[in-house]
């Protein structure tokens, strides 16, 4: 079991409030990422529910049972570092069955879970290596292992992935998954890269200023943003917003078009006129970015080759259906 | 044309490093050299530099005159007494600065170190006195207490600076784990600070092993480490450069021998943190 509710947790730091009363329901089982710009608070609510940082207010619920008073070591979950934070000093084999040792299990028993978390991770040949005789892929895999041996209520990943290469980070992001799908432990992720997000998290909880802007599953936070800072935080590239005359036409003060739904007309069309300044072509796809006047740049993108160079004049036209509209206050408004 | 002066470049900065390393060297090598002529050819104008009648009745000389064994152990119990009690002391003091520092660590951290810029000739006198009625004059356990509280701003601003380059991650990491302090302090944070707590004995070892200064002053013969050993050779009788270079050259040689065993322990803990 491994379901952890937060009741209007606070932290502050002195003066500084850095999470502002936070609730939030994760369900067992569940891979929850929280994402958000830098400074936003993900890494600090993660510890706070690690129990490395003490709470200034609120109640952390691990299985209905209050944790903020128990040390990181009795809650019964294990973290993977950014990085990676291994026992130099100890071989692989250490370094897994530390936390077992620690637990006052038998040698045999250690051994043996040792191998098998080890099995399941590809690490069995290096189980007597040091962690510095070990690629940054596989180290990686030994702090997971260190988190998977102990057979935790949930899994606390920070920022794992970020210190490793672009093509490895796809493949272990797909790992990662994948193992956490296999054992149906509760994981909560921390990533500011909201691909990451999107592909890894059945829920996804984005942070901005210490607060929960909204929690909800990856393609609920794409279709319907709560508000602007999700609308423009999710989707890659950035939402288009525009403002003023055509927003008000539609009753909002703002509005927002994702660039894969601007339909683009060679000059002449029914659309907002502009002349493309870039124009990036990587064969899947053409991003435009068009200086459309006085609604700003605009992005706009075409999935396969569209042969259309800067300077040429456009057409943009958004899908009526998927306009979202914003209020003064930034919220979404529906209907 | 680029690699030519690269070749170039490296076999005149050889040259130029084997230059100031020999000039460097120099001063020993003459004193050791000197140590094995006779008293005479020491004084020698021009000086002879290998050519010379080789004694080593200096030696013989120096052990009769004043025993050197009773200096060395006395050097041995004084620089490693008063390693040991400065480290014991140092080790926790510069864990809490590292691990838990506040809002005035720095300072004084900064504090301990400017109490080394003060000339100790500057406190002699109330030193003495204390030395005095405590009635420490010449004795090994006094000059252990004033080493080990010389030493020792030297040996936590060093510790520190090792505790601080261990990861915090690391020690949440075995937090997590389920570690306790203690069991934190055994598996994971001794193992990783020992590189640091060897190159600190060791500099601690040394400079100790070298101190002149309190050693002259506050010995005569009893608690007299190899410092006065040699000392005793520059009297008003007159210099007797021949001995005084034996008396040096025996009393460097556990240190030297020591340091060139540990050389690399040295240059790392030495250049630590400076470079990343």
């Amino acid at each position: 079991m491994g379901q952890i509710t937060l009741q209007d947790v606070q932290k502050s730091f002195g003066p500084v409030h850095i999470i502002k009363g936070a609730d939030l329901d994760i369900a067992d089982g569940s891979f929850v990422v929280f994402v958000g710009p830098s400074g936003c608070g993900k890494t600090t609510l993660l510890r706070l529910i690690a129990g490395l940082e003490d709470v200034s207010g609120g109640k952390i619920l691990i299985d209905g049972k209050n944790v903020v008073d128990t040390p990181p070591a009795k809650r019964g979950l294990s973290m993977v570092f950014q990085s990676y934070a291994l026992y130099p000093h100890m071989s692989v084999r250490g370094n897994i069955g530390f936390g077992l040792k620690m637990a006052g299990l038998a040698r045999d028993e250690i051994n043996r879970k040792v191998e098998a978390a080890a099995a399941t991770l590809n690490l069995s040949p290096y189980l007597d290596r040091k962690p510095r005789e070990l690629s940054g892929g596989q180290r990686q895999r030994v702090a997971i292992g260190r988190a998977i041996v102990r057979e935790p209520k949930a899994f606390l990943f920070d920022e794992p992935l970020s210190n490793l290469d672009a093509a490895l980070r796809v493949q272990m992001r797909i790992e990662v998954t994948r193992l956490q799908k296999q054992l149906g432990t509760t994981a909560i992720y921390v990533t500011h890269d909201q691909v990451e997000a999107m592909t890894m998290a059945d829920k996804i909880v984005v942070l901005n200023g210490g607060k929960i802007e909204q929690y909800g599953s990856p393609l609920e936070l794409y279709e319907r943003p709560a508000n602007l800072f999700v609308a423009g935080f999710i989707g890659s590239p950035k939402m288009n917003f525009v403002t003023g005359e055509l927003a008000l036409q539609r009753g909002a003060a703002t509005i927002g078009v994702r660039p894969e739904h601007l339909k683009i007309e060679r000059d002449g069309g029914s659309g907002w006129p502009g002349t493309i300044a870039v124009a990036e072509h990587l064969g899947s796809d053409t991003f435009l970015y068009v200086d459309a006047g006085s609604l700003g740049m605009l992005t706009a993108r075409y999935i396969g080759e569209l042969s259309l160079h800067a300077g040429d004049r456009v057409s943009l036209v958004p899908d009526p259906a998927r306009i979202h509209r914003f209020d003064e206050s930034g919220n979404a408004l529906r209907g | 044309m680029a690699r030519m002066a690269t070749t170039q470049r490296v076999v005149i900065s050889t040259i130029g490093a084997w230059f100031f390393g020999f000039l460097i060297f120099f001063p020993i090598l003459w004193m050791v050299l000197a140590s094995f002529k006779t008293e005479l050819e020491a004084f020698a104008i021009p000086p002879s530099f290998l050519f010379f009648h080789w004694t080593t009745e200096n030696y013989a000389t120096v052990q009769e005159r004043s025993d050197y064994f009773h200096h060395a152990m006395n050097s041995i119990i004084i620089a490693g007494g008063s390693t040991l009690i400065a480290l014991l002391i140092a080790i926790p003091a510069a864990w809490s600065m590292a691990f838990s520092p506040t809002k005035r660590t720095k300072d004084i951290l900064l504090w301990m170190l400017s109490t080394k810029m003060m000339p100790p000739v500057g406190v002699l006198v109330p030193i003495y006195l204390i030395f005095k009625t405590f009635g420490l004059l010449d004795s090994r356990i006094g000059l252990v207490f004033i080493l080990c509280l010389g030493n020792l701003p030297i040996v936590i601003w060093m510790l520190f600076t090792y505790f601080k380059e261990i990861p915090r991650d690391i020690l949440e990491a075995a937090r997590m784990d389920g570690a306790t302090i203690g069991r934190e302090l055994i598996y994971v944070l001794t193992p990783m600070a020992i590189p640091g707590l060897a190159s600190t004995m060791l500099l601690n070892l040394i400079l100790a092993w070298n101190e002149a200064f309190w050693t002259l002053n506050l010995t005569t013969s009893n608690a007299a480490p190899l410092t006065t050993f040699i000392a005793s050779y520059s009297s008003p009788e007159g210099l007797f450069w021949a001995k005084l270079s034996a008396a040096s050259t025996l009393a460097i040689a556990p240190i030297l021998v020591l340091g060139w065993f540990s050389q690399k322990q040295l240059v790392r803990g030495l250049t630590f943190g400076a470079v990343k």
